[in-house]
């Protein structure tokens, strides 16, 4: 396993003012789950699930509360500052909104080359041969470098947004929600890019995504969290198939079928058909559910 | 929606106009009568709820005159649900914008005329256009939260409403209220009634503004990207709420929307748009079996169906700013099926025996297939 998370727990505090002293949220509370190399994990849920802020435990980037996290074998937890800032050569993720996550006083080479500069990796001129060298991998034109984020499309920023992710080549990529904020035909050549830089670099994605058909189509193994826990695991085809927890059947069919004549058998969620604290089990061969 | 001053702004050339000026598909129109669930009156004849006639809205920049919603018409019948689908950028919120007047300087209507139950609300007065937005023509935006005031109560913004349009008086209002907000299956109405809008949830909140915009008994109902904001579980009950509301109040719905999921589930009929024009409308069904303009053939090879890990069919390219577009098809530098007269002109619609109208060579009998023959020949007899 590339990637071992056990026991993940994130608690926020929350204030309620004077009278009250403050209480802990937990928003991840206690997750399992580990990803092969070269695999494609997708992690969905619905905003408040708890999906991002378990993506950003795993680089460090927020602090768990506890748990452990092992990647390639390694205690991630264990590892000093040095140590965490070397490791995240190795990992790295991509964010959703590219208009945001791009500095906007730098130049698009800049920005792509920056983790280089910080890893004080090769001379200038092989650093500009690697960013031209990116540039091309993700498919944007080596012309474009002097210029600023705001004069590319979004679809263009997220490639740009990739390229820097790649810059240090990582062999572990968390995709937290990439083409959600792009247009249905732009979203679907950064999916393929995704899909064609994995077979060509080896890479290994955890995919974070509340967009159930793009899951179904690019992930090999599918985790649903509801509320800070996964309720359910399983490989893509058999998660689809034959969901087994309630949450899960009422996400599935609450998404709209592009099919006019697709029946339309909404199942909607009532919290009392599932015990909240039940633990997963396996239910059949890799399918998980905690009911 | 109560609150919008607007300098009173009737675009120069609506009257002008000539009246008899319509769309070339009289048959194309009358889908409505073949099917009993989209009403279109006892008589089957009379006019379309709403009619939108070579509408061309845009903005003015640097002295110039920039459309980004380009000579588009289309119809709406009473009770009848018509998804306006497209990419970020096309054009279909400002279409809403401009059937409300609602369009703020820069923007302007350049030409075009809106019929409502027959009445051109492009000649009405600002005060009478008032009148007939939230009363006859509701409008619900995308982020709910915007559209409702925070220091107010959802209660107290409903009556307002209410008041307003004088379908209420002080002491009915409240009771009115509640009854709009258990209409649209709002939790504990008699409480919810009392509350601001910070203490509902998204999709609490979405209904509380369609309880609102339903107020006055609207006949349309315009909603733009209305469960976009929210999550898919809450999505489809919002979904399901419009659908029930269009069978119990006879509701027509003007929905736009950039996901096909949604206008599969929803659509009577279909206008896809881009690059601010309608490139293709077609009964929902048809739409799906039978996709005819490459845009839209692109957008649904976009979505992830297929074999798992399968490379997707995306459109390459990308929608062209607005300003540049091109003098030919909108279309054309992002299409796969592009020949010689694309780049030359943009294509005019053409209406099909079945109704449906599609603005592509392609399908355009005359012109472009006998110019996609001549291409075929030259190319031929060159090698």
């Amino acid at each position: 396993m590339l990637l071992e998370v056990r026991g993940l727990v994130k608690e926020f505090t929350r204030r309620h003012g004077l009278l009250h002293g403050p209480s802990a949220m937990r928003a991840v509370d206690g997750v399992t789950f580990s990803i092969g190399a070269g695999e494609t994990f997708g992690l969905v849920g619905e905003s408040g699930s708890g999906k991002t802020t378990t993506g950003r435990c795993i680089l460090r980037l927020i602090e768990p509360t506890s748990g452990e996290i092992r990647f390639k074998g390694e205690d991630v937890l264990g590892f000093s500052r040095a140590r965490m800032r070397q490791a995240r050569r190795d990992m790295q993720i991509v964010f959703q909104d590219p208009f945001s996550s791009l500095n906007p006083r730098m130049r698009v080479g800049d920005i792509v080359e920056e983790p280089l500069v910080i890893h004080r990796t090769g001379s200038r001129a092989e650093r500009r041969r690697r960013v031209e060298e990116l540039f091309d991998l993700v498919g944007l034109d080596a012309t474009q470098l002097p210029r600023y984020a705001h004069q590319f499309s979004g679809g263009q920023r997220q490639r740009i947004g990739l390229a820097r992710a790649l810059a240090l080549n990582p062999s572990f990529i968390i995709a937290d929600e990439p083409v959600s904020s792009l247009d249905v035909s732009v979203q679907a050549q950064v999916v393929n890019l995704l899909m064609d830089l994995q077979q060509r670099l080896a890479l290994t994605y955890l995919f974070i995504a509340h967009d159930l058909r793009l899951v179904r189509h690019i992930c090999r193994r599918v985790a649903v969290m509801y509320r800070g826990r996964i309720v359910e695991m399983a490989p893509t085809e058999r998660l689809f198939e034959a969901p087994a927890h309630p949450y899960t059947r009422a996400l599935l069919s609450a998404v709209p079928a592009p099919d006019p004549a697709a029946p339309r058998q909404r199942i909607v969620l009532d919290p009392a058909w599932f015990d909240r604290n039940a633990a997963l089990r396996e239910i059949a061969a890799g399918h998980l559910a905690a009911i | 929606m109560p609150g919008t001053t607007e300098p009173d702004r009737v675009p120069p050339r609506s009257r002008a106009r000539p009246a008899a000026r319509r769309l070339p598909s009289p048959d194309g129109r009358n889908r409505g009568e073949e099917e009993p669930a989209s009403g279109r009156g006892p008589d089957g004849g009379g006019p379309p709820l709403l009619s939108v006639e070579h509408l061309t809205t845009g903005f003015d920049q640097d002295g110039r005159f920039t459309p980004a919603v380009l000579d588009i018409s289309f119809q709406v019948d009473s009770g009848e649900t018509l998804c306006l689908v497209g990419e970020s950028g096309c054009g279909k919120s400002l279409t809403a914008l401009s059937i409300m007047r609602l369009v703020d300087p820069p923007g302007r209507i350049a030409s075009g005329r809106v019929q409502f139950m027959g009445r051109d609300l492009m000649s009405l007065s600002e005060r009478e256009m008032q009148e007939v937005r939230g009363a006859a023509i509701a409008l619900i935006f995308q982020e709910p939260m915007t559209a409702l005031n925070p220091v107010f109560t959802i209660g107290s913004q409903i009556e307002e409403t209410l008041r307003i349009h004088g379908r209420a008086t002080r002491r009915t209002a409240r009771q009115r209220a509640i009854e709009l907000l258990s209409a649209v299956s709002m939790p504990e109405p008699d409480r919810r009634v009392r509350e601001y809008p910070h203490q509902l949830s998204g999709g609490l909140r979405q209904r509380a503004l369609i309880a609102m915009s339903l107020a006055c008994e609207p006949s349309l109902l315009i909603a733009d990207e209305p469960t976009t904001a929210l999550d898919v579980t809450i999505q489809a009950q919002i979904l399901d709420l419009l659908r029930d509301l269009r069978h119990r109040m006879g509701l027509a719905l003007l929905l736009i929307t950039h996901d096909l999921g949604i206008v599969a589930g929803m659509a009577d009929r279909v206008a896809v748009m881009y690059a601010g024009r309608i490139v293709e409308e077609a009964g929902v069904d048809e739409l799906f079996s039978d996709p005819l303009h490459p845009y839209t053939r692109g957008l649904m090879g976009s979505m992830p169906r297929g074999a798992p890990g399968s490379r997707l069919r995306a459109i390459e390219g990308t929608v062209p700013p607005l300003g540049r577009r091109p003098s030919g098809c909108s279309f054309e530098p992002r299409c796969p099926e592009r020949f010689e007269p694309c780049a030359a002109s943009h294509p005019e619609d053409t209406v099909l025996a079945d109704g449906r109208r599609v603005k592509c060579y392609l399908h355009d009998r005359e012109e472009g297939k006998r110019k996609k023959e001549e291409g075929r020949r030259d190319r031929g007899e060159g090698t």
